[in-house]
């Protein structure tokens, strides 16, 4: 899911940085107002997370791979504020470091999968657990559903991102300047692997975190 | 501990003779899938040179045991980096309300 350089054009990815950096700026200012000195630790360990369970790639029939996010367990446990600021530092540094993802792609690439998929993930686990006591098994079955949806969702963007591009970004010749896949070809090959498969990974991962928290520290479960 | 398992994600690819990610091709294997590396792409593409490329220390040995090393160590590597800056940036965040 990870969008390499050179895949989106100069539009595209332009604009895909407007609309994260409000995002950034938004959750800076909630964490500035909420988060407190002591719970620093736990955003870094969110990020660190996010980081390692990304390079959990799994084989799907095809030839390709893919990966959970952690995303929404995130969300779940440090607010969905948190979860974008920490899944995008994750992001950057798998960009800077190690070409995973493009430079020019990681406004991008933190949309769909921290903020899309934060603010999905939070949404979908706020509806289905609402009113659930915190160690109540609905609480489990919001958190894989939730999990669920927001990778999917995440994935999705990224086809339509990518997809759109035969579209937009053509040479005067009528070639593709960028991916060249149209939507037709891009929402099925991203969309069936992650409803398939790396979706139900992300659900067990999101519901197994969230019974070690229930069982040991309740109280992280608000 | 998840960083020691991070090879996992090495070795069940190509296990199953799986390539990388859907849409995250390099220039070189995009020429292989359809013939010609669009002209932006080309561009782009080698825009920024990563210290630590795809998960590998520099000097890319074959061997999936060798990779599979270097694959833990740029866990470690990434994830205290990861960490170090989440927990700078929260530290920041979090410096109004120290004391509550």
């Amino acid at each position: 899911m990870h969008i390499p350089d050179g895949y989106l054009g100069p539009a595209t990815y332009g604009a895909m940085f407007g609309a994260t950096v409000p995002f950034w700026a938004f959750a800076s200012w909630k964490l500035n107002r909420t988060l407190k000195a002591r719970q620093a630790p736990y955003l870094a360990l969110g990020a660190a997370f996010s980081f390692v369970i990304m390079m959990f790639n799994i084989p799907v029939l095809g030839g390709t791979t893919g990966h959970a996010t952690g995303t929404t367990l995130i969300a779940i446990l440090l607010g969905p504020w948190a979860a974008i600021i920490s899944v995008s530092v994750a992001l950057v540094i798998q960009a800077l470091l190690f070409g995973d993802g493009g430079i020019t792609a990681i406004g991008a690439n933190c949309f769909t999968m921290a903020v899309a998929g934060g603010l999905t993930g939070y949404g979908v686990y706020r509806v289905i657990a609402a009113g659930s006591d915190r160690k109540s098994r609905r609480r489990l079955v919001a958190g894989a559903i939730a999990a669920y949806v927001s990778l999917n969702v995440s994935a999705l963007l990224t086809a339509v991102l990518l997809g759109v591009q035969p579209l937009i970004e053509i040479s005067s010749s009528g070639q593709p300047l960028y991916a060249p896949y149209p939507l037709a070809v891009t929402v099925p090959a991203m969309v069936s692997g992650h409803v398939l498969l790396f979706g139900f990974v992300e659900a067990v991962v999101t519901a197994l975190v969230l019974k070690y928290f229930q069982r040991n520290e309740p109280a992280m479960l608000a | 501990m998840l960083a020691l398992l991070s090879p996992l994600g090495l070795i069940l690819p190509s296990l199953f003779g799986a390539g990388g990610a859907w849409g995250e091709w390099g220039a070189e294997e995009f020429h292989k899938l359809v013939g010609y590396v669009p002209e932006g792409m080309h561009q782009l593409a080698h825009l920024w040179k990563s210290p630590l490329k795809d998960y590998t220390v520099s000097g890319q040995t074959p061997g999936l045991a060798r990779r599979g090393l270097g694959y833990v160590l740029t866990a470690f590597i990434g994830v205290a980096v990861t960490a170090g800056l989440a927990y700078l940036i929260a530290n920041v965040l979090g410096r109004k309300n120290r004391d509550k």
